[in-house]
């Protein structure tokens, strides 16, 4: 049933290919930014690649959460999703794991390319990449939450990091820090099963969190 | 004799109820406060590692214990609002949140005023200080999410959801910042071990604690009266009320 | 009384400006929060009774036109 939500987000994900882009281009110039503001010193910028890698990750995917429900809920799609007989949540885990696909994915596959910008050592890279697999995901499940709550309010949008960015910290903290780890010869298995057990927690209450939500805000 | 539990959860009943009690909770808050000002200033010895600086820990303790105790409340009330759809709890929820973020910006400052002095920063990037910050982020949440929504309803319904989530998370928070920290600094600030307490500091900081606790639920029934007031002025009963009706 | 003098006591061995940094910060934290409620309380109270008076005069016009 999701899957159909899913392939569904995806067709309309392809026919307004802006929506995916602009969330890339953020991520790339955001991340590109900060040499220009900290200075071209290059250790100091490998330091400092996980947790800015991490943090504009972080940043583009709340910037697309506000569309998540609000294109379905002008055109009453949303409704029509509420009365379905189907699992409210697994419609939510749908449109969660499309947002992921539309917007998580492409940033997965773009830190690499970005990583090498900030020098990172090829295992350094591959870990970051594995953290980004696993940690945006969470970002889009429990984005989903606070996308839901904020539905058609004004100033929707701030309003959704305000109350999204505290649950983020954990996932932040685990995700740099496994690059940082794993740099420091600690080895990041650690910090890579946390953030699979994030995943698995959220994958598992945030779709219901997200369903009760919808129903509060469109009832 | 079946106690009627729902017999005070009808607005109008709770409001003449809490107007009784609010005169004991002030009274005692401020005898509770005059107590403890006096034991921690003037019965309490000199601490011989810090001297007088650690005095601020009379009010800095305590207002860290309210910040967690009452976001936890705040997420109880919330949650038998949301699961019981009574009214009146979600409320005391709503009405909760603002003590509970100025005790949050409390413990942040006075901790801060009280770093300077022993750890020579105004900030330190501990474990427990920024769960504190966090916890702050969460209370200015839940308040700008309920102001953002206009129908009460929805707004009591959506803040509830937002504590319960914030409520999980805090272990969560509290210990994933814990491992940061220790990752990274490698504790080189001693924090972890406070400062051996004599028995008189001991008692200042309980009784202090406890003159907190009793103000926090004087200015928080003051503050549901208020919403319940709010919410319920087309009533009769608000009609006849003497501050309405004169 | 562990202090000898009102300006010892001030000085609280020389961190005065930090405990009663604080100290001024929570009380006007404290004082701020209680004015900030009655403030809301009596505003309230003002309007429900304008609200109260307005509903009493029209029913009077209606009962006496």
């Amino acid at each position: 049933m999701s899957l159909w939500v899913i392939q569904r987000d995806l067709l309309l994900a392809m026919r307004r290919r802006s929506d995916v882009l602009t969330t890339l281009f953020f991520f790339i110039i955001v991340v590109s930014l900060f040499p220009l503001g900290v200075g071209p010193e290059i250790n100091m910028l490998r330091t400092m690649a996980p947790g800015v890698v991490w943090v504009a990750a972080l940043l583009a995917s709340m910037l697309s959460l506000g569309r998540m429900f609000s294109s379905d809920y002008l055109d009453g799609t949303l409704e029509q999703m509420l009365l379905s007989p189907q699992s409210l949540a697994m419609l939510v885990l749908g449109k969660a794991l499309a947002h992921w696909l539309v917007t998580g994915v492409p940033l997965v596959l773009m830190s690499p390319v970005l990583g090498i910008q900030y020098d990172l050592s090829t295992d350094a890279l591959l870990v970051l990449t594995a953290s980004l697999l696993l940690g945006t995901p969470v970002l889009s499940l429990i984005g989903a939450i606070g996308a839901a709550l904020t539905l058609g309010l004004r100033g929707g949008g701030v309003l959704v990091s305000l109350l999204v960015l505290p649950l983020y910290i954990p996932v932040l903290i685990f995700g740099a820090g496994a690059v940082e780890a794993s740099a420091a010869g600690l080895g990041a298995s650690a910090h890579l099963s946390l953030l699979g057990a994030f995943l698995l927690t959220s994958l598992v209450l945030a779709p219901w969190a997200t369903a009760v939500s919808l129903r509060i805000s469109m009832e | 004799m079946a106690i009627n539990w729902f017999k005070y959860s009808s607005p109008a009943s709770f409001y003449f109820l809490a107007g009784k009690m609010i005169p004991l909770f002030t009274i005692a808050a401020i005898i509770l406060f005059a107590v403890g000002l006096y034991i921690g200033f003037f019965v309490a010895p000199t601490d011989f590692q810090q001297g007088e600086a650690y005095r601020i820990i009379f009010i800095h303790v305590p207002a860290a214990w309210m910040s967690m105790f009452l976001y936890v409340m705040m997420a109880i009330w919330a949650g038998i609002g949301l699961a019981f759809n009574t009214r009146l709890s979600s409320m005391m929820a709503t009405a909760i949140a603002p003590t509970g973020a100025m005790f949050t910006f409390l413990a942040l400052w006075t901790g801060a005023l009280w770093g300077k002095p022993m750890w020579g920063a105004w900030w330190v990037w501990d474990a427990r200080l920024t769960s504190e910050l966090i916890l702050l982020f969460l209370y200015i949440g839940f308040m700008s999410l309920q102001a953002a929504i206009d129908d009460p309803r929805r707004a009591d319904k959506a803040g509830a959801v937002i504590a319960l989530v914030g409520v999980v998370n805090i272990p969560i928070i509290y210990f994933s910042v814990k491992w940061w920290n220790t990752l990274h600094q490698g504790a080189t600030v001693s924090v972890t071990q406070s400062p051996k307490m004599a028995t008189t500091m001991l008692t200042g900081m309980l009784i202090m604690s406890i003159a907190c606790w009793m103000y926090a639920i004087a200015v928080i029934l003051i503050r549901t009266r208020t919403i319940i007031l709010e919410r319920e002025r087309h009533t009769a009963w608000v009609g006849e009320l003497r501050g309405v009706a004169q | 009384m562990i202090w000898a003098s009102w300006s010892d006591f001030f000085s609280m061995g020389g961190y005065g400006f930090y405990v009663w940094g604080s100290y001024l910060v929570s009380v006007a934290c404290i004082a701020g929060e209680i004015a900030l409620v009655f403030n809301r309380k009596r505003t309230l109270l003002k309007h429900l009774s304008l609200i109260h008076e307005s509903t009493k005069q029209e029913k009077r016009n209606e009962t006496t036109s």
